[in-house]
């Protein structure tokens, strides 16, 4: 610090930034990561470095071009490139993951203003938007490397919902993840490593993840689905943990993150039990993602000493 | 050079569907191929002509209570021949344009070019504004089509592009990849058209219509305008 600040009280201040913050998180994805490489083989590790890459040069030059305040070197593009791979399947053309990349970090982040300003979950987004162009290689399953028998195989939730049971996974396999699916999706122990990092960090509540998990699991019960089986598969853990708290694009106060969780939780289980698609978390977080402002504004705190009315 | 500048005006600078956002239903909706859009813009730029025509050359007979009555009987007689001969001599357009041919009838270029110019100007003006108005709408759509086509079909007006047709971007010919390149081409307008909306003006100085539209508070823009 060459110029010295003044400026009115609070002096407080602490060390954590949007930098420290995005580090977290990606230590905290970083099992999934590894978990991926073990159950996909080395391909997934060159898609999320293809994603993380791309993303960063995105920003960079968007932001260079725009002559904007240059936000490449705070980690949140690293964290959207992850997230965006960890939501693809291994299989998938590199140029398409590129093409992610771009839609992730130009159109749904940059062009609404950067970040913190962006409505929707960049990576959420880009998985839908690819999702959509591109559905043949989006669902298209790899098994496990570790289970070399088999070429292409149906994701658990696709097996259950077309009623094979032979196609669907131990409780076991789903935890630890050797089961098809996109990449950072399959296991669930390292999803839940990071998610307690996170908690511990107190970079996260743990307000919109169990809620959301647990409304899964009710729901489930209530529709005479196996509970356990619709909690462990599918990117739930994934989307609750990672994607549901992400600070720009979800609710701020306590009732907030629950509701948020809540309507992620019932909108998911909607698609998969209803809709036409044999997963919705996705969806249901991008729906919600658009209700947030009304969340936030129905939630609002009082102040503490009563205030004047709002 | 007022003629001219008649006809130039909707190819840029008044664009109806990229700067005065008009007609953005049939835009969205018939650029998925570029034939579509090109019978599209063809059936409409053939509808305005002769609107314009027969709304100016009746202005001073049409009462101004009733006019939009007027106005859309005028244009669905007109469109309703239009498609007619659409039927008659090339039934593949009909089928692909589907309703959106008998829609014209309610396309906003249309009236708004009655409403703005042609009740206010003569005959031979209303003519080249509607030449000119007609021809940015087909330029626009031709345009938004080729975009949407070639990425998301591979192929330009049905002949296939070799390495883009193995590899195809379907949203680009879905409803959400239509409003991306709409939303796309509107911010390359702005950016590199003559007329650059300044972010202050919300007002009517900001308003691409502000020299034609008649509103009290128009009035000062348009001869601030002229004394240009």
């Amino acid at each position: 610090m060459s110029k010295l600040v003044s400026s009115v009280s609070p002096h407080f201040f602490t060390k954590r930034t949007t930098r420290t913050i995005m580090l977290d998180v990606i230590i905290a994805l970083l099992p999934a990561a590894v978990a991926s490489v073990i159950v996909f083989g080395w391909r997934s590790l060159l898609v999320i470095g293809v994603c993380v890459v791309s993303c960063i040069v995105c920003e960079y030059l968007f932001e260079k071009l725009c002559k904007r305040e240059n936000t490449a070197g705070d980690l949140s593009a690293v964290v959207t490139g992850m997230l965006l791979a960890f939501n693809l399947p291994v299989s998938i053309p590199l140029w398409q993951a590129v093409f992610g990349s771009v839609v992730a970090i130009i159109v749904v982040k940059q062009l609404f203003g950067g970040i913190g300003q962006n409505f929707a979950n960049p990576a959420i987004t880009a998985r839908i938007v690819l999702m959509t162009a591109f559905s043949g290689t989006m669902t298209h399953w790899t098994a496990p490397v570790i289970a070399p028998d088999t070429v292409s195989s149906a994701t658990p939730l696709a097996a259950a919902s077309k009623g094979l049971s032979e196609a669907m996974p131990s409780y076991l396999d789903l935890f630890l993840g050797n089961h098809a699916g996109c990449l950072g999706e399959t296991c669930a122990l390292a999803l839940l490593l990071g998610g307690i990092y996170l908690m511990i960090r107190r970079v996260i509540s743990w307000h919109t993840p169990v809620v959301y998990i647990a409304t899964v699991a009710l729901m489930s019960f209530i529709c005479g689905k196996d509970a356990l089986y619709q909690v462990l598969s599918g990117g739930l853990i994934l989307g609750a943990v990672f994607m549901a708290t992400d600070y720009a694009t979800t609710p701020h106060t306590k009732w907030g993150k629950v509701i948020f969780g809540a309507g992620c939780g019932l909108i998911t289980v909607l698609i998969r039990f209803w809709g036409n698609l044999p997963e919705g978390v996705s969806f249901s977080i991008l729906l919600m993602n658009i209700l947030t402002p009304y969340i936030s504004r129905l939630t609002r705190q009082k102040p503490l000493t009563g205030g004047a009315k709002a | 050079m007022k003629t001219l500048n008649n006809f130039t005006k909707g190819i840029i600078k008044e664009n109806p569907v990229l700067v005065l956002v008009l007609g953005t239903c049939p835009t969205l909706a018939t650029s998925t191929s570029v034939i579509n859009a090109l019978g599209m813009g063809a059936a409409a730029t053939i509808v305005l002509f002769f609107s314009n025509i027969l709304i100016s050359a009746l202005r001073k007979v049409i009462p101004d209570k009733v006019r939009i009555p007027c106005y859309i009987v005028l244009i669905a007689g007109l469109v309703t021949a239009v498609q007619m001969l659409v039927k008659a001599y090339a039934p593949a357009l009909d089928e692909s344009l589907g309703i959106y041919l008998p829609l014209i009838v309610v396309n906003c270029i249309i009236l708004g070019r009655a409403e703005m110019f042609a009740s206010k100007n003569k005959i031979f003006d209303s003519a080249v504004d509607a030449l000119g108005m007609g021809l940015g709408f087909t330029l626009a759509l031709f345009l938004m089509a080729t975009i949407r086509e070639v990425f998301g079909n591979g192929t330009f007006c049905g002949l296939e592009i070799p390495v883009l047709s193995d590899n195809k971007i379907s949203i680009m010919t879905m409803a959400p990849g239509g409003f991306l390149v709409f939303g796309l081409l509107i911010a390359a307008v702005n950016k590199f058209g003559k007329h650059k909306p300044k972010k202050s003006e919300f007002g009517c100085a900001g308003c691409p219509q502000a020299e034609i539209c008649s509103k009290a508070g128009c009035a000062d823009v348009k001869e601030a305008a002229e004394n240009d």
